[in-house]
């Protein structure tokens, strides 16, 4: 790990123009403090920022929840609202990592953590996300757990995050401070970016912003899932996963929100599908349509192939599920 | 001086805040019994108990402790006086080589206090949190153990959380 100065602050005034330098916050540390020890990130300032008052999660007008972006993923996946109102992210929470992990790790630290892409890991070799310009060793390489959608010829790596997948589909918000103390809200749609040319950037963030809450829209009607797909039952990053908003009204879909992950460099909001979906019978050839309106765009390169189909057959197993209890409903 | 509370003892944080709690309780507190394995929070080796909570030492920096209570496996029990988890791994045989054994008891003690707050886990259902075997193997999927005791390391856990419950019912399978 390269030196570094500490600090720690009690209140986010104390983030100023000197954190423009290049700066790394340390909140749970589950992911940095171990890029730190492979000299993937090296800050020259690390600013502590576990003691700030951002751990509540507390009821905002218009139904919805305002989570401090301190708030570990065991306080959020464990909260009595989230598990009755929004447990589609409780569900996916709880399907990653472990709980050592989770006691640790926060909620804006969840939604910046950076790729697994071996190669991203694996300072031996070239990777554009690290060092722009270097190439991607994954294009050519071992490519298994990269991007299918999305995709540039300069980055396949994927996003690794359960949670965010899951505010993808909850029209979740996020709250950024900037340097300058001035507060901006954004759709979790546009926080994280595709690679394009800067892989190196994963989100629009610039330095100095903070991500200092998260905000959950009211209880969204119909049923939640979210479904992951891993190479083992438990503490493995998706291959695939589908997080499902659907309400189903008289065996049509009245409401659809979907987002994949472990496809792309961000939390896949799958518009087509949804598009294709809404105000069609909620049947297993209105599924097999959307999934395959919105997977038509995919490309794999080599390992990865499979799962295009995996996307496929996760997302209509997943739609079918959600249905499922809205058609014994009205059948009632 | 800044210090770590480690099993109610304090501990001098050096002035390099690159330590990690991992290495603050072994090589600066002479705690030897907590692990190191990965060093890179994918094992659980390094398992200790942060105010009651599980966490990987590894991917702590002991700075960050400050202010903390810390647990290790030296502050659960001792040769004379045994853990009822320490007592249940030795009864159930919960280990080969040992090595993974520190952060597999730091783990599973804070694992029945998870379950006592209703905690939810991957494999939990709607409504009330019950233990079952499922339940101990997703949530002890954070602490690796290549000889694979995991069964015995199981059964243990089952055993002290039937010995905490007696009197009211033992736990549901």
């Amino acid at each position: 790990m390269k030196p570094f100065d500490y600090q720690r602050i009690r209140t986010v005034a104390e983030i100023g123009a000197r954190h423009a330098a290049p700066t790394r916050f340390l909140a749970g540390g589950t992911n940095l403090i171990d890029l730190m020890k492979h000299e993937i990130e090296t800050p020259d300032q690390v600013v502590d920022i576990s003691r700030l008052e951002l751990a509540a999660i507390e009821d905002a007008a218009g139904d919805e929840l305002r989570v401090g972006a301190l708030v570990t993923n065991t306080a959020l996946a464990s909260d009595e609202r989230v598990r009755k109102h929004w447990p589609l992210l409780s569900y996916a929470l709880l399907s990653g990592a472990t709980v050592q992990l989770r006691n640790r790790a926060t909620t804006g630290g969840n939604l910046l953590q950076r790729t697994r892409c071996y190669y991203f890991y694996d300072t031996a070799r070239p990777c554009n996300k690290r060092h722009p310009g270097e190439g991607c060793s994954a294009l050519e390489g071992q490519n298994r757990i990269h991007a299918i959608l999305g995709a540039s010829d300069q980055c396949i790596a994927t996003h690794p995050s359960d949670m965010a997948v899951a505010l993808a589909a909850l029209d979740a918000r996020v709250t950024v401070r900037n340097l300058e103390g001035e507060e901006r809200e954004l759709p979790i749609e546009s926080l994280h970016r595709l690679p394009e040319d800067h892989p190196e950037q994963d989100t629009v963030l610039t330095p100095g912003d903070l991500i200092t809450a998260v905000t959950l829209p009211a209880p969204p009607a119909g049923e939640q899932r979210y479904r992951k797909v891993r190479d083992r039952s438990s503490y493995a990053f998706a291959l695939v996963s589908v997080a499902v908003v659907l309400e189903v009204r008289g065996g049509e879909v009245e409401n659809v929100r979907i987002a994949l992950g472990g496809v792309a460099h961000k939390p896949w909001r799958a518009r087509k599908a949804e598009a294709a979906l809404l105000g069609k019978a909620a049947t297993e050839d209105s599924f097999r349509e959307a999934a395959e309106a919105e997977l038509a765009p995919a490309r794999g390169y080599g390992h990865n192939e499979f799962k295009i189909p995996l996307a496929r057959r996760t997302l209509i197993a997943t739609l079918r599920d959600a249905a499922a209890p809205s058609s014994e409903e009205t059948s009632l | 001086m800044s210090a770590v509370n480690v099993n109610g003892q304090s501990v001098p944080l050096d002035d390099d805040p690159r330590t990690t709690l991992l290495d603050l309780v072994r090589d600066h507190a002479g705690l030897t019994g907590t692990k190191k394995g990965c060093d890179h929070g994918q094992c659980g080796a390094c398992t200790v108990l942060l105010d009651g909570r599980r966490v990987n030492a590894c991917l702590i920096l002991a700075i960050q402790c400050e202010g903390h209570e810390i647990t290790t496996i030296e502050g659960l029990g001792n040769e004379k006086q045994l853990h009822p988890m320490q007592q249940a791994f030795l009864e159930h045989d919960g280990f080969q080589c040992g090595y993974c054994t520190p952060g597999q008891i730091c783990s599973a003690v804070a694992l029945l206090e998870e379950i006592r707050r209703g905690e939810p886990s991957d494999v939990t259902g709607p409504g009330q949190v019950t233990l079952s075997r499922e339940e101990i193997k997703e949530r002890m999927s954070g602490n690796l153990c290549r000889c694979g005791a995991y069964d015995h390391i199981t059964e243990a856990v089952l055993a002290v959380s039937d010995k905490n419950a007696s009197g009211q019912g033992r736990a549901e399978r």
